[in-house]
């Protein structure tokens, strides 16, 4: 028996959420009285310092061809994985390409998914997961039980703190055959150099009340000294003022960082569904009846054009 | 071209979610419930290529009859006809395998759902359907045209965009913008009391999850107000008494 961890990369290291998904399938691991193994797929580097966040083992598909998140062929390796090591659990951090190839999984294995997962399992009756639903609103306690369990995990969950222990590593060859390579990706954009909005830990996010696209030289400088994502409300994205990727919501990402920074927001139900689960929110906003300090732990009432300038003064000073 | 569209009956954006006493069920009193917003995405979509290649369009849901209302606005969007499966739909994987039943009866080309159900946000049903047909599966898709046999489209991806070719039949999650949200007209609405619904008992009821309870986050406390000239103070707070700095 293990407990498996898919370990996302980008550039062949692994993403920030990835190791929190370490962390938290080795605690897993330790509950079960088994090891934790993480599986990286792809070319990558370093492999033995997943052993500092809790593996013991890391398997590893050298195969160039998966440098790219082939979701069927990303799904078929990982099902593999999993037969290979007699894995009772699947751990994997909430993603794009994670949400996807959970599924697929799932599907292959006829294992029980649960998704957006905020705590370790409660195993003194079964197997049940505590998972954030209704966009944030609730919570469920869900049974998992199929024999084979899926966890797809949100982010800010179980921080882990490294160690220096390592692991060993081990090359493994999945089956892949023409099937799992059907679909093509023909190209990619994706904004380099920037901090990816759903693994920040600090999310700065404008919405309307802004005015217009040329103020968010302060909102990114403000982002820049704080080291945080860029963030905003859907009517923003709307109107094209910032990309679609950015936008924060029901209908669009979800966070939960450490701080999430809304300016000129008013707090729309639909927003606070996609921020809910952030430990600090400070909110800016010129109207006091904004029902967005209602969410809030901090809240500043005044106009955005006076106050983020300070902010970023102040924030400098760190 | 023969398109399934796959939709949930769900509790509309703005509703204040609450449970019953034992914390067991949803308390649906006075709440609205709608066509899930994604699975609006790929009705219109699937509407739109209806109109530029004369495809059909099936709806189907897992539902009870409570769900009706909104599979008859589907019908009035311009659906062709509609399939309910009659039981609760409670576990990804059961949901997924009853539209793969009905799938594996009619060949379609095209089976749209949305990105997420906004109840449970699984997004996992497509990936399960997918793979319980062994077909290609993308999510979240924000762009869907096809050429010949090909479907050409964008995924969104974190901080932007994945282009992908791949041959037909596929199931896909649809997101915002891949269509403009369409309202039904008079016609559609008269038309739609007309168009078949076929009401179908549950195969293979099979299970892997059970929710055994649901709860509300814990009350937030009360928002620190800080003047707004004495701003950088906030800056200090937050890192000495937040300590998220
Ligand atoms: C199905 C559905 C899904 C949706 N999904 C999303 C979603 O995912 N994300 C999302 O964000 N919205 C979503 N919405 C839209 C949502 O309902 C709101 O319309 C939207 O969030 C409002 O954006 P806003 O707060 O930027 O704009 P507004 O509501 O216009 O608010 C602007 C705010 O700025 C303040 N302001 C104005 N000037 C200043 C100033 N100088 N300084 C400081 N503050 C100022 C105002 O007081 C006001 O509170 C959805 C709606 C629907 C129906
Ligand atoms: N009960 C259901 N009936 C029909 N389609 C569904 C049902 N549940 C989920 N789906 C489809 O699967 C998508 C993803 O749902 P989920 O995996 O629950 O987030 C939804 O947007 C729908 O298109």
């Amino acid at each position: 028996m293990s407990v498996l961890i898919f370990v996302e990369t980008t550039e062949g290291k692994p993403k920030p959420s990835s190791l929190e998904a370490v962390g938290y399938g080795a605690k897993v691991a330790e509950m079960l009285g088994t090891q934790a193994v993480a599986l990286v797929l792809g070319e990558a580097q370093e492999l033995e310092k997943l052993g500092n966040y809790g593996a013991s083992k890391v398997l590893h598909v050298a195969d160039s061809r998966l440098n790219t998140g082939v979701i069927q062929a990303y799904s078929s390796a990982i099902a593999q994985a999993v037969e290979k090591e007699n894995a009772s659990v699947l751990v994997l951090a909430k993603s794009s390409l994670g949400d996807a190839v959970a599924a697929r999984v799932a599907g292959r294995l006829k294992a029980g998914l649960a998704s957006n997962v905020v705590d370790l399992p409660n195993l003194s009756n079964g197997f049940v997961v505590k998972r954030s639903i209704y966009t944030g609103k609730a919570f469920a306690n869900t049974a998992i039980n199929s024999e084979r369990k899926i966890l797809a995990i949100k982010k800010n969950v179980y921080p882990v703190t490294p160690t220096s222990n390592i692991a060993t590593v081990e090359t493994f060859i999945p089956t892949l055959n023409d099937n799992d390579f059907v679909a093509k990706v023909t190209n990619t954009e994706k904004s380099t150099g920037t901090i990816s909005l759903p693994e920040a830990n600090i999310v700065v996010s404008g919405g309307r009340g802004l005015k217009g696209p040329e103020n968010w030289g302060m909102i990114e400088e403000l982002a820049r000294v704080l080291g945080a994502a860029t963030g905003c409300s859907k009517p923003v994205s709307d109107l094209h003022w910032r990309p679609h990727h950015e936008h924060v919501g029901q209908t669009g990402v979800k966070v939960s960082p450490n701080l999430y920074i809304a300016i000129g927001i008013s707090g729309a139900i639909q927003h606070l569904a996609g921020v809910n689960s952030s430990k600090c929110i400070v909110v800016i906003n010129s109207d006091p009846e904004a029902p967005f300090f209602q969410a809030a732990d901090y809240g500043i009432v005044g106009d955005a054009f006076k106050v983020v300038p300070k902010l970023i003064e102040a924030a400098k000073k760190l | 071209m023969k398109i399934l569209v796959c939709i949930t009956h769900v509790p509309d954006t703005t509703t204040k979610i609450k449970f019953t006493a034992d914390g067991t069920k949803l308390d649906s009193t006075g709440v609205q419930f709608v066509i899930g917003p994604y699975d609006d995405y790929a009705l219109s979509r699937a509407v739109e290529l209806k109109e530029q290649f004369g495809a059909t369009v099936t709806v189907l849901n897992v539902g009870t009859a409570e769900t009706e209302p909104s599979i008859r606005k589907a019908l009035a969007l311009g659906c062709d006809d509609a399939i309910r499966i009659d039981a609760e739909p409670t576990d990804a994987f059961f949901v997924a395998e009853q539209i793969a039943h009905i799938c594996k009866q009619n060949n379609y080309d095209l089976i749209l759902m949305g990105r997420e159900s906004i109840d449970f946000n699984g997004g996992q049903v497509h990936g399960i359907v997918g793979e319980l047909l062994g077909i290609p599966s993308f999510s979240p898709v924000m762009k869907l045209d096809i050429e010949g046999n090909i479907a050409k489209m964008a995924r969104e991806i974190e901080g932007g965009k994945e282009y992908l070719e791949a041959p037909l039949p596929l199931v896909l999650g649809c997101q915002e913008p891949i269509a403009e949200w369409k309202i039904p007209n008079m016609r559609g609405i008269m038309s739609a009391k007309s168009k078949p619904l076929r009401v179908i008992p549950p195969t293979n009821p099979q299970e892997l999850t059970k929710s055994l309870s649901f709860e509300l986050p814990p009350p937030k406390g009360a928002c620190k107000m800080i003047p707004a000239d004495e701003a950088e103070k906030l800056i200090e707070l937050l890192r000495t008494e937040a300590k998220v700095l």
